[in-house]
């Protein structure tokens, strides 16, 4: 019971960051029509910001907040001198184009920070466990990086439901020339929604970076369970995005976690425990596949 | 157009004789290991041509290609690390030894890739556009992280051959004649390709990437189309997979890993889209690139990052544009 529990809050905290790489992409693709691989990039430096300015302050909230400005800042940059030439282009150049761009930044980040892998400490403040149950005690960062993505979340759904920013960017997503006809500065809208989506790739990779190694090549692997989790939710949709990071979350972390003692209730240990790390590597993916042949839109497709 | 006609003509005889010459031309700048440098650019420009076969003519963009390349590559060594062991393959449902004649080895890895995009293709093709450039690449990373996994043959490491196939009364350990049979294979399939392109078969697919609705309207059914174009790509990558394990003696998951599929996806582009020819430059000119930069910095992938985003921006049609020039007929 322990046990499950515990997993049950890695596979939330998994979720949370998934969310907040895929609220970022979801809206990219889903406003500007643009397929952008280099997503996973912005990730990579803001965990690479962050625990530079952390190693160097000693302040975690420093390092945050350098990180969040280095990863929105850049996206916005990218965003006038490459993105926006791709929006009328075919799919095929935007994945060739920000292909280049994860080669570019990949190797700028071993120029600058050398092939080893950085180490972040969790911040003194939230190093001591919290005890959520009786008997039952999780890590304080963890929690902290579930209530963040959560107030994320809700902070996202009040800005598009709500504000004007927000329905501005909804009328830009449903028809762009209308909008901007009738006086919205369609560029500049742009360029803001490529720089929130890649501040919170940032804000996902520095709250990664105390988690996992911070190394050239990081975005990848969260990019590609990034973009499985757009998909099941459907493209364009941030509600979709949620609910897919969390299947994604949940169903990732259990199934590591639990699926070596389930084989191993019809199979010999050894053979179990090779199954078991197969089917546990590729679950998520059987899960897409499964959604797929349902709905090949995605659960909660945005313009449905 | 008869002008256009001719340069084309020119241009393809004249690749067709370097190609046909180049291990005697090593022989004679005495760097004859360049040989097995071309080998490679003509195993990764068998994988772009049949990628370009279901890109520039499907219009399907597919980001997993390196899926089939690898399951090639990872049949073909499976059957000789077994034939090398001397454990059967499989006891069930069938027995199944291990091999090392690539006429044999060669056709099992082409069918294991057709049957493996038969399935891909048959889920994937029910959506289009950005979904399918998602669901291709998430299927290729399922089978990257099943073969990192596979702990039997070597997971993480990867799997070594004790030695090439063998293939009657040819010597495939020998360089150039290793280089001249990717060189065939390649040929023929090019030719094959062509042919398929400019059938009726080749016209459905061409009309269902530029109007599906009315494709379907006229009665086609585009579905199953595409999935034979797909299922025809599949098979071919797996054949450049099979030559790829025999050229490098070693396969591992790396193979099939996404950046791999970006990799051939490049190629096709830098030579042109919906060209069959231009890929073949494209992953000439991509290998020999990576090779020149490699000698001057280890960084290399900081320069060709910006020069794949500056093809995109300003050279649309390719390496096989700026030198054939657009064709009228060019799919």
């Amino acid at each position: 019971m322990l046990l499950v529990i515990e997993q049950l809050l890695n596979g939330l905290q998994l979720g949370v960051t998934l969310f907040l790489m895929s609220a970022g992409l979801t809206l990219v693709f889903g406003i500007m029509q643009v397929i952008n691989l280099a997503h996973g990039s912005f990730y990579m430096i803001g965990a690479y910001v962050g625990a530079t300015v952390t190693l160097h302050s000693g302040s975690f909230l420093l390092g945050l907040a350098a990180a969040l400005l280095a990863t929105a800042a850049v996206g916005m940059l990218v965003e006038v001198t490459v993105l926006r030439r791709l929006y009328k282009k075919d799919h095929v150049d935007q994945v060739l184009a920000t292909f280049g761009l994860i080669m570019f930044f990949n190797e700028l980040t071993r120029i600058i920070w050398g092939r080893q892998p950085l180490f972040m400490d969790v911040p003194s403040w939230l190093s001591g466990s919290v005890e959520i149950f009786p008997g039952i005690t999780y890590p304080s960062y963890r929690i902290a990086v579930i209530g963040v993505g959560l107030l994320v979340a809700l902070f996202l759904y009040l800005l598009f439901a709500y504000t004007r920013i927000g329905m501005q960017i909804r009328a830009g997503a449903s028809n762009r020339e209308m909008a901007g006809a009738l006086g919205i500065n369609i560029k500049m809208l742009y360029t803001l929604v490529f720089g929130l989506g890649t501040l919170l790739a940032g804000l996902a990779g520095v709250m990664a970076g105390p988690i996992l190694a911070v190394e050239a090549g990081m975005g990848e692997s969260i990019l590609i369970l990034t973009f499985v989790v757009i998909v099941i939710g459907g493209i364009g949709s941030v509600r979709g995005a949620f609910l897919g990071a969390l299947l994604v979350g949940m169903v990732d972390t259990l199934g590591r976690a639990f699926l070596p003692t389930l084989l191993r209730l019809f199979l010999s240990p050894a053979y179990a425990d090779g199954a078991a790390a197969s089917l546990a590597s590729m679950s998520i993916y059987i899960l897409m596949a499964t959604i797929l042949v349902w709905k090949p839109r995605g659960l909660l497709p945005a313009h449905a | 157009m008869f002008r256009r006609l001719t340069r084309k003509t020119y241009v393809l005889s004249a690749g067709a004789l370097l190609l046909l010459l180049l291990p005697s031309i090593m022989q004679l700048v005495d760097e004859p290991y360049l040989i097995s440098l071309f080998s490679r650019i003509l195993i990764y420009a068998l994988a772009a041509v049949s990628l370009d076969l279901i890109l520039g003519y499907g219009g399907m963009v597919s980001l997993g290609h390196a899926a089939f390349f690898g399951i090639g590559a990872y049949v073909v060594s499976i059957f000789s690390y077994h034939s090398f062991d001397g454990s059967p393959l499989l006891t069930w449902p069938l027995t199944l030894q291990g091999q090392e004649n690539a006429l044999l080895t060669w056709p099992a890895a082409m069918l294991t890739s057709a049957v493996l995009a038969a399935f891909i293709g048959a889920l994937s093709l029910r959506t289009s556009g950005m979904h399918f450039i998602m669901i291709t690449l998430a299927f290729a990373q399922m089978l990257y992280f099943f073969f990192v996994s596979l702990e039997a043959y070597g997971g993480d490491d990867g799997l070594s051959l004790m030695s090439r196939n063998t293939l009657a009364g040819l010597d495939l350990t020998n360089d150039t004649t290793f280089y001249y049979l990717c060189l065939t294979l390649l040929c023929t399939f090019l030719i094959i390709a062509y042919r398929l392109v400019h059938s009726r078969f080749g016209m459905v697919i061409r009309g269902s990437r530029d109007n599906a609705k009315r494709m379907q309207s006229l009665g086609f059914p585009i579905y199953r189309y595409k999935l034979v174009c797909f299922i025809i790509a599949g098979a071919a990558a797996g054949l450049a997979g099979a030559l790829i394990a025999n050229q490098t003696e070693y396969v591992s998951p790396g193979l099939m890993h996404w950046t791999r599929s970006g990799i051939i996806l490049i190629m096709v582009l830098l030579g042109g889209t919906g060209t069959l020819f231009g890929p073949v430059l494209g992953a000439a000119a991509f290998l020999l690139l990576e090779e020149v930069l490699a000698i001057y910095t280890a960084h290399w992938m900081v320069y060709m990052g910006p020069f794949l985003i500056l093809v995109v921006l300003f050279a649309r049609h390719g390496l096989y544009g700026i030198i054939v020039g657009r064709e009228k007929d060019n799919g």
